[in-house]
């Protein structure tokens, strides 16, 4: 027996469909590739439009719009690829936020989404939102940590699928992906760490949530446990900087350093802050182009070898991020997609519903 | 129970163009390349240059190289694109 269906608000645009239950509906957008192979929540007009209130947006509040095929994202848009994930209404700031964030130009969303490099969209969270959503910054914090950083950046990759058509072998030409682009959000220790925090790095106001989005290769996790000295640790750290680019690429970036809180405690005990660490990663991840004849490249270092390469492009370059359970001397270098093309940018969350948030780059 | 859902993809109406009209012979033509400015494309975009005037009889080939091989062309590649009778966009690698 059917019974009356919701009324869609009028304000929305998107088509509707009235489907048999839930089991139909999984089948119905699997069916029409809407979805990551996951289940998804359907999105109901009554789910979508509590996200939007969450907000304070009119359904066709234009988030951004990406910059090389010109199309534009809904808020309506966004907030069903939202519930689709999983998200509750108290997540989709942060959803808002890190779209807001990867549609500045200089983020090229475009390139890093279409690239046979296969990268994933980063997500690092700051501020007091993280405790409001219940993230969580330790165990397992580069894997499902918890449900609402899962869900964040899954939202981000069904979005990009389903609004951007990046889906593999449409927009997307990965050649090979990484796990990052089920979901790849993390949030910042920062209650667990004596930083200013990343956000706060880059200028964000102390008081405020944030967001900053890199586009970003798979972890590579490092680990030393046999050291108390920050260089001998830090070390560890520029090797496996210099190996990512002997191996993958050799352009400067912003890379991001996640370090758990054994390694960070020995930075701290030893006076080691953002700025000693950023330094000392910059003057040590530098290889010289001859090196690539160590790991079957050398027909392209013709008469460059004596070139140097630095995995920074400045200390500044450097995300470096407090994450990590209790136990165990592990961090993991996160590096940039490719160089310099795609810049991480950091944004405030709902700083301004009217206008663009507070960004920078660098 | 019947449940109401939303469609989540653009929707949104693609532009079409009107695609350039073909040509019937590359006889005496201008043609563009584009190259993304990978590795591989200098080797690759070599023989296409030599294909193009030696089977095809094109009188002019000229090459053009992105700055950023995974942005757009910059706009005056595009500008110049316009003086060219057929244009060759491609990866080369």
């Amino acid at each position: 027996m059917n019974s009356v269906v919701n009324a869609i608000p009028d304000a929305f645009k998107s088509q509707y469909f009235d489907l048999e239950d839930v089991a139909d509906a999984q089948e119905f957008y699997h069916s029409r590739g809407w979805t990551d192979g996951f289940p998804i929540v359907p999105p109901t007009p009554e789910a979508v439009q509590t996200c939007l209130d969450w907000v304070l947006m009119p359904a066709n509040e234009i988030i951004g719009i990406e910059p090389v095929r010109e199309r534009a994202i809904t808020a309506e848009k966004l907030a069903i690829n939202a519930v689709m994930a999983g998200c509750l209404p108290a997540h989709f700031p942060v959803v808002v936020a890190a779209m807001m964030a990867m549609l500045k130009e200089e983020f090229l969303l475009h390139g890093t989404t279409a690239s046979t490099g296969g990268c994933a969209i980063l997500v690092i969270l700051n501020g007091s939102i993280r405790k409001e959503i219940g993230s969580r910054s330790d165990f397992n914090v580069l894997g499902s940590s918890d449900r609402a950083t899962s869900v964040i950046g899954r939202a981000i990759r069904l979005a990009l699928i389903n609004i951007l058509q990046v889906s593999p072998g449409a927009i997307d030409r990965s050649t090979l992906g990484h796990p990052g682009k089920i979901s790849y959000c993390i949030a910042e220790d920062e209650e667990g760490s004596d930083w200013p925090s990343l956000a706060e790095s880059r200028d964000i106001p102390k008081d405020a949530s944030a967001v900053t989005v890199l586009a970003a290769c798979a972890p590579r996790q490092i680990m030393n446990e046999w050291t108390s000295k920050p260089e001998e640790i830090l070390d560890t750290y520029a090797a496996e900087m210099r190996a990512n680019m002997r191996n993958y690429s050799i352009w400067s970036g912003n890379y991001a350093v996640v370090m758990a809180p054994q390694h960070r405690e020995h930075m701290r005990a030893a006076g080691w802050g953002r700025k000693e660490i950023a330094n000392y990663l910059f003057e040590k991840a530098r290889v010289k182009r001859s090196e690539w004849s160590t790991v079957g490249k050398g027909s392209v270092i013709r008469d460059k070898g004596d070139t140097e390469y630095c995995a920074l492009p400045s200390p500044d370059h450097l995300l470096l991020i407090a994450a990590g359970g209790p136990a165990g001397g592990f961090g993991a270098i996160i590096p940039p997609w490719l160089g310099t093309k795609s810049r991480a940018v950091t944004a405030a969350i709902g700083a301004c519903i009217d206008c663009e948030p507070p960004s920078q780059s660098r | 129970m019947t449940i109401r859902v939303l469609n989540p993809t653009s929707e949104a109406a693609v532009d079409t163009m009107e695609p350039a009209q073909r040509l019937t012979s590359l006889e005496g033509k201008t043609v563009g390349l584009i190259s993304n400015g990978k590795e591989g494309t200098a080797g690759f975009f070599a023989h296409v240059d030599r294909l193009l005037r030696e089977r095809y009889q094109v009188a002019k080939v000229v090459l053009r190289t992105k700055s950023n091989y995974s942005a757009p062309a910059e706009d005056e590649i595009i500008d110049e694109a316009r003086n060219w009778d057929l244009v060759i966009s491609g990866l080369g690698d």
